[in-house]
């Protein structure tokens, strides 16, 4: 090779790895953490771990959570309760709208406030119409209920065919026995395929670095619910496992003013949750799509035409009169 | 396996070896690409925040091209079935364009989807814990690294028998010529299912989706490819026959018509029963509740199919020019359509009837132009390489062991024309 020559290659290379340089400098502004560590890596499927592994997994949450948030972390990771399938009742007689059930969702399950991430949507609807389409998201009145309207919260169904369940292409989200669809958040890669295929619009993704103050961190998390999680990951309501599992009831029905919520085990006979199925005016959202919910909706029947007198109308009568 | 180094040592020169405008053109893929890998660190390091997607419309330009050029790389089928199936000889020379295209192009596909991943830096969990056969994704990967491989194998088996001077022997490619057409189909179909068999978005949850992707598949393919071969021929040495590109011209003619067929269909079962369903369908044709970012683009697209199909109709489109200007409106038209027109419409109105409009970021459609740059860079390497081989200049007999030995070879660089 010429001299010449030489100096050009080397010249155009040198150019080329500046200029590649160049392009990967955002990288630099990588922060300590950003990057999985080689236990990250290598951490396995939730479902694949060992009890020695898992309780690493664990404990390895707790110093993140320290190291992110300033905040004794108490982890752990509650099985499901044999005999046990949750389901969920809302009351649409009662609810008002208040969405006091959408902040305490967001204060249990460490959810990003910036940029805001929230489970569940309540939609007002039009009197006369079940109809999503013509649903308010963002009503902001001074005071609710609205005459003429009704209010109709959706969260996550935990559908006993879940089609988020079937799309993710590395089993990254599961149905419980107990009938809770969960999340390992250190598994899923970030597709939103789940996304895209959930009729209710209960999954959400974290576009961004989610971002909870120090002080607004709830440190008592499980693996498969609220702890905090990454950016790139999908999240969802999980019936708030980490209480429900060990005998307490959901934050949003915890916090709800009116009663409308109703939450509990279908398969044992004495529960409120099974008494309202057996007994009143039930439906399910979209039943067309066929996804099977365990999250329903129901209404009282006081004044409703069941309980008044009916009188025999005139086709009865002529009827009888045949 | 020493032949072997030296033909891909010998590969790698060539790739570095034009005229001025070879090198221009080059450097300026490569530039776009470098932009590309520029905003895809910054998106690495803030997230998919930096794109327009949201939790509303969660799939976006990324897929939308990825869809698209799914199709591009079936379409090498689109040239091989003749030459093979109905041995219209016209082509043959020509076939190894076609897959060449479908190699770099599914590379870029690859490349869509990897950028579009929340964690790419957990690929590797595709490996360890494969949902199949459940999730139509995970078919979706077989399908087209299956077809990348088969493509990569036909190939390059038939530019390394070349490089060596000996007869390519029939029974190392011709099996895989006809699974790699089977292949091709199902790509289309298992993308077009990946959308389908989502119950909860009634846009995409019709059976018309797979065949209209076939449909414009096969035209927008073989459109590009009519190009691409009259760029080869004006660069290089390689002789490229009118027959050829009036043979892609008749596949062209047809599978316009069924596009358009389709989407008589389509609007028609949409709009005539007036269901609830048709709300995504408002959306991208009409608009909905004042929301309207999509119409001038569906409309754009429509009308550039019907322009497209007319002119290929025509008599007049035996004329180069004419077609050349029938196949730039059939390209563009149907990345109109399958992008813009068939993923982001899904999503709008969300599940819940909530309205939120897409328009890409900056970011987004530099990491887009950068891939699509990036992939051309690909497809010019492949084809400044393969030309000479496959012509007998450059071969394991007279390699560039010693520089300058080479008799100047009167091959220049294909410039493909940047779509």
């Amino acid at each position: 090779m010429s001299r010449r020559g030489f100096l050009g290659k080397s010249a155009a290379a040198a150019a080329g790895l500046a200029a590649l340089a160049a392009a990967m400098s955002p990288l630099r502004h990588l922060k300590e953490g950003d990057l999985p560590s080689v236990e990250d890596f290598l951490q396995k499927h939730y479902k694949e771990m060992t009890a020695a592994q898992k309780a690493r997994a664990l404990e390895r949450i707790r110093e993140r959570v320290r190291a992110r948030h300033r905040v004794e972390a108490v982890v752990t990771d509650p099985p499901p309760m044999d005999g046990v399938e949750y389901v969920y009742g809302l009351n649409i007689s009662r609810c008002i709208g208040c969405r006091k059930c959408v902040h305490a969702c967001v204060a249990e399950n460490n959810q990003s406030r910036a940029p805001e991430l929230q489970y569940i949507r309540v939609l007002e609807m039009e009197k006369g119409s079940i109809d999503v389409e013509t649903a308010n998201h963002h009503y902001t009145p001074p005071l609710v209920p609205r005459p003429d309207k009704w209010y109709m919260p959706v969260q996550c169904h935990q559908c006993a065919n879940p089609p988020c369940v079937k799309v993710c292409p590395v089993e990254a989200t599961w149905q419980e026995p107990d009938g809770i669809t969960v999340i390992d958040y250190d598994w899923c890669i970030g597709c939103r395929y789940c996304e895209a295929a959930c009729p209710y619009w209960a999954r959400r993704f974290n576009f961004a670095e989610p971002l909870i103050p120090g002080d607004a961190i709830n440190p008592k998390i499980s693996y498969l619910s609220n702890r905090p999680r990454e950016k790139g990951v999908m999240e969802k309501c999980t019936f708030c496992l980490h209480r429900t599992r060990v005998g307490r009831l959901p934050a949003c029905l915890e916090v709800c003013p009116t009663g409308s919520r109703k939450f509990g085990n279908v398969l044992d006979p004495n529960s409120e949750v099974h008494y309202i199925l057996k007994h009143k005016r039930v439906f399910v959202l979209k039943a067309d799509v066929g996804t099977l919910p365990r999250f329903f909706y129901y209404f009282d029947e006081r004044g409703s035409r069941y309980h008044d007198p009916i009188e025999p109308g005139p086709v009865h009568a002529t009827g009888e009169g045949a | 396996m020493k032949r072997y180094l030296t033909f891909l040592w010998d590969c790698f020169r060539l790739s570095f070896v034009g005229d001025w405008r070879y090198h221009a053109w080059m450097t300026a893929l490569t530039l776009v690409a470098l932009g590309g890998v520029y905003a895809y660190c910054h998106q690495f390091v803030h997230g998919l925040a930096v794109s327009g997607m949201t939790d509303q419309v969660s799939w976006g330009m990324y897929i939308a091209n990825f869809t698209y050029l799914v199709g591009l790389a079936a379409a090498a089928a689109m040239l091989v079935i003749p030459v093979y199936v109905y041995r219209n000889l016209h082509l043959h020379d020509v076939v190894i364009f076609g897959e060449l295209l479908a190699v770099s192009v599914i590379v870029m596909c690859l490349l869509f989807v990897m950028v579009d991943l929340g964690r790419p830096d957990r690929f590797h969990h595709l490996l360890l814990r494969f949902n199949f056969p459940i999730s139509m994704l995970t078919w979706d990967v077989i399908a087209l690294n299956g077809y990348l491989l088969l493509n990569l194998h036909i190939c390059g088996y038939l530019i390394y028998c070349a490089y060596c001077g000996r007869e390519p022997s029939k029974k190392f490619y011709i099996p895989f010529v006809f699974i790699a057409i089977a292949w091709a189909i199902s790509i289309h179909t298992v993308t077009a299912f990946l959308y389908v068999g989502l119950g909860g978005r009634p846009f995409w949850n019709s059976a018309i989706i797979a065949p209209r992707f076939l449909a414009s598949a096969f035209a927008a393919g073989p459109a590009f490819i009519i190009l691409t071969l009259q760029i080869v021929r004006h660069f290089t040495s390689h002789k490229v026959s009118n027959d050829a590109l009036f043979t892609l011209r008749r596949i062209v003619q047809v599978a316009l018509i069924i596009n358009l067929f389709l989407l008589l269909c389509e609007l028609f079962t949409e709009f005539y029963a007036d269901t609830h369903h048709i709300a995504s369908a408002q959306y991208l044709f009409l608009g909905l509740h004042g929301y309207n970012a999509l119409v001038p683009w569906i409309w754009t697209a429509i009308a550039m199919n019907v322009a497209a199909t007319t002119l290929f109709m025509l008599p007049l489109s035996r004329a180069l020019k004419t077609l050349n200007i029938a196949c730039v409106l059939a390209i563009v038209g149907i990345w109109i359509e399958k992008g813009m027109g068939l993923i982001v419409p899904a999503f709008i109105p969300s599940p819940l009837g909530e309205i939120v409009e897409y328009s890409p970021t900056l970011h987004e459609t530099m990491i887009c132009l950068g891939i699509w740059a990036f992939g051309l860079l690909v497809y010019t390497i492949l084809v400044r390489v393969s030309v000479p081989v496959l012509a007998g200049q450059v071969t394991y007999a007279h390699h560039w062991s010693r520089p300058r030995q080479e008799p100047a070879a009167p091959v220049a660089a294909p410039v493909p024309e940047n779509t």
